[in-house]
């Protein structure tokens, strides 16, 4: 099988290091090869953060270049439109409709774009956008935004709802797993 | 037994700073010393989970190194940690410990950071390599950190030397499958060597012909070694690549070339390159930042390609290979969008905002030193002017002051975390109390090391473990200096803050003031309800937008305060002269 490529992408501490991990988890133990390469340090202090997951036969790299992702994966309506280049003509970005203002629009030095969900699908691509974080405070956390992403995209995979939940078993704190579950289901009938 | 000791022998998804860690515990490894540094400290991290391995954090990369040598010395495995930059701090041990060599093994993890998501430069270790005359081996995967590590040891005894263990950023926080081993623990024991150990002129002049003959050795072991092995596979041509850009060849080129991949990149086979050399049409040399290996290859008389074709700059991807050497890459989307840039900021509430606006308003010259505090430089503060190295403010702005004289002293501080002030800022201290410049230090004391993820230091009265150790009194160190003026303040009050700033300004004579409060994200730290702002009272007259703090934006003309990231500082409602923005009351 070719190699597949999803990248998350989001804002310093959204969350991504747990959605790379689970999903790093579900792939290996459906027998593939998997290589998941994160950002730590500096780029972490609520700048532009992505995770790259790769899965196949035999995977070489740990990054994905320019249009080569089959799925972004986006925790915020601007970086879905910043990674979009990495998209691969066919692929689908699954992203969050939440707006975060960088520093340069907070400052003033620049314009948050509007209608960026309009102006992607009018790019071409497939995209599926939803209000992770209203799913996530209905589950019962606005941290579980990860989580509702990761239903979403669920629907793309052909894997049993099964080895995300058991997957979602082996990487969550036991003590927010039901919040996660629900959060799980939500973002996948959403 | 240890959470991590299990051994489990089925795949696992492994971060390679972690497979490091496990590689360091099946190699029997019993002490670590580290200096935290991205890309490298998970490495030490994960270490410490072992209860076989004793690890802590050292005040610096040099304290670390030698410290692992008395435990190497004392007939146990022993291992330091640290970015590029921190092999520079720690050179001066490494390269004498070439001539000493070892007792039990001694490995030295470097991690570059080509693409310095996290650094000051882009420099490349292999130099420190080549300069100091020890090996070194260069993984390019998760698997291959765990294995290399522990052949690390192997030569390290075999051979007498010091061993370096290369990570970049793409192999130390890349997860990639491994399998687990066993821990076994070889031990020596400590035998007083004078002629061995004592490294003055006689003694080191009879170690360096030894040095010189472990180089020969080291190549002949190269030539056939399982480090570095040939892939034939097309042979219209040959690329000769190490670490990740191996992972990048072969997923553009696959079978389809042949590669000789390098996974000890010092010394360098001759043998090896040559006969790999002979079986190719054309032969490329694809290594990130330096023409390493390229150069050695020329000066075998080899024609080859490298750095003609590839960057010395930034990290290598496989599209980037791919163009460079005449491949087609897929074309990407785009956006017919002016997408902002979304650069890192100062989280809402860091205790350093308070600080650093108090300065720009005083219109001080700011010369900075390397932590999360380095952000002080970005707008809207705009307030460091210089970030050279660990410690470099306090030494900097010594002599800046020397040479502007009374203007420069009235306007004029070093900015340094408390990690990094015992990291390299005392010695710097010294000088100015020695030399008796009168400048004004300010230590922002967040009682952690923040920029790289919360880790202990000699202030905290923690170690790495989270137990109580030694505690550091910064007031009592500063005054022990010869510093008679030691103020603290608290960066949250602003007015406290510009009084004390002022007077140690006009104060004749070198000062130190300490601006302390815990780093906003460690657990322990108690937040506030977020404030609110009453759109009566609010003007629109971005006072509050000043001080750059992400939690505030102007909607509607009226200041907005994002309800989910503000921690309830206070430092804005300083700033609003017309009590816009309120904190909101308990209960």
């Amino acid at each position: 099988m070719e190699t597949k490529n999803i990248m998350i992408v989001g804002v310093g501490g959204q969350g991504s290091l747990l959605a790379s991990k689970l999903l790093g988890h579900l792939l290996l133990t459906r027998g593939y090869d998997v290589k998941v390469s994160e950002v730590h340090g500096m780029s972490q202090r609520g700048g532009s953060v992505v995770t790259y997951v790769r899965y196949g036969d035999k995977v070489y790299s740990p990054v994905i270049d320019r249009g080569e992702a089959d799925y972004i994966v986006s925790f915020e309506a601007l970086e879905a439109a910043r990674w979009l280049p990495y998209l691969k003509q066919d692929g689908v970005i699954v992203t969050n409709t939440q707006q975060i203002d960088p520093m340069p629009v907070i400052t003033g030095a620049a314009e948050y774009p509007e209608d960026i969900i309009g102006k992607l699908k009018a790019s071409g691509a497939k995209v599926d956008a939803l209000d992770c974080l209203k799913i996530a405070n209905e589950a019962g956390s606005s941290k579980a935004v990860n989580i509702v992403l990761l239903g979403r995209l669920s629907h793309y995979f052909d894997l049993p709802e099964e080895a995300w939940l058991e997957a979602m078993e082996a990487i969550v704190p036991a003590k927010f797993l039901e919040m996660n579950k629900k959060a799980f289901r939500m973002g996948k009938e959403a | 037994m240890s959470k991590e000791q299990t051994n489990v022998c089925t795949r696992e998804l492994m971060l390679g700073n972690k497979a490091v860690a496990r590689g360091l515990y099946e190699a029997g490894v019993c002490f670590i010393s580290s200096y935290p540094g991205t890309p490298s400290t998970e490495i030490t991290e994960e270490a410490a989970k072992y209860d076989e391995i004793y690890c802590e954090w050292a005040p610096n990369e040099k304290v670390a190194m030698e410290s692992a040598f008395g435990a190497c010395l004392a007939g146990k495995r022993a291992f330091c940690a640290q970015k590029h930059v921190g092999l520079n701090v720690a050179a001066d041990p490494l390269y004498t410990m070439s001539y000493t060599g070892v007792n039990a093994g001694f490995v030295i993890g470097v991690a570059d950071d080509a693409g310095m998501h996290s650094s000051q430069n882009e420099q490349d270790s292999r130099h420190h390599a080549i300069a100091a005359k020890v090996p070194m081996l260069e993984p390019s995967d998760a698997a291959e950190a765990l294995s290399f590590t522990k052949l690390a040891y192997e030569i390290s005894e075999k051979f007498d030397t010091p061993v370096l263990i290369k990570m970049c950023t793409r192999v130390a926080h890349s997860q990639s499958v491994i399998t687990r081993g066993e821990r076994t623990v070889p031990t020596r024991s400590y035998e007083k060597n004078i002629a061995k150990y004592v490294m003055m002129p006689g003694n080191a002049k009879r170690r360096h012909p030894v040095v010189e003959q472990r180089t020969l050795d080291l190549i002949a072991y190269a030539e056939d070694c399982p480090l570095n092995r040939v892939e034939m596979g097309g042979t219209q041509l040959g690329i000769i690549t190490a670490s990740t850009s191996y992972q990048y060849v072969k997923e553009v080129f696959g079978d389809s070339v042949s590669v000789l991949k390098l996974g000890m990149t010092n010394p360098l086979p001759e043998k090896l390159i040559r006969d790999f050399a002979a079986k190719v049409d054309r032969l490329v040399v694809v290594e990130e930042l330096d023409p390493i290996i390229e150069n050695h290859v020329k000066a075998l008389g080899i024609p080859v390609s490298g750095k003609d074709l590839l960057p010395m700059i930034d990290e290598f991807s496989q599209s980037l290979i791919a163009k460079a050497l005449g491949k087609e890459v897929p074309e990407g989307r785009s956006l017919d969008v002016n997408i902002p840039p979304r650069p890192p900021a100062m989280c809402s509430g860091c205790p350093h905002r308070g600080m650093f606006y108090t300065l720009k308003k005083n219109k001080c010259t700011v010369l900075g030193d390397i932590g999360c505090y380095t952000l002080g430089a970005v707008a809207p503060l705009g307030a460091i002017e210089m970030t050279l190295c660990m410690g470099a403010s306090i030494g900097a702005v010594h002599g800046f002051n020397k040479i502007l004289g009374k203007e420069s002293e009235g306007r004029t501080v070093a900015v340094i975390g408390d990690s990094t002030f015992m990291h390299s800022g005392m010695t710097g201290l010294a000088n100015v109390a020695y030399n008796q410049s009168n400048s004004t230090i300010i230590i922002l004391d967040n009682s952690i090391t923040g920029m790289t993820g919360h880790q202990q230091n000699p202030t905290t009265g923690y170690n790495i473990k989270g137990d109580p150790a030694g505690k550091i009194d910064l007031e009592a160190l500063c005054r022990a200096m010869g510093f008679d003026h030691v103020r603290v303040v608290d960066p949250y009050d602003l007015a406290q803050c510009d009084q004390v700033l002022k007077e140690e300004l006009a104060y004749e004579g070198p000062s130190v003031i300490i601006s302390r409060r815990p780093c906003v994200l460690l657990k322990y730290v108690k937040h506030n309800p977020p404030l609110s702002v009453d759109p009566d009272k609010c003007v629109g007259c971005k006072s509050c937008m000043r001080i750059g703090c992400p939690s505030i934006s102007i909607k509607e003309g009226k200041a907005c305060i994002d309800q989910t990231l503000c921690v309830g500082c206070e430092v804005c409602s300083q700033l609003c002269k017309f009590g816009a923005l309120q904190a909101k009351k308990e209960g």
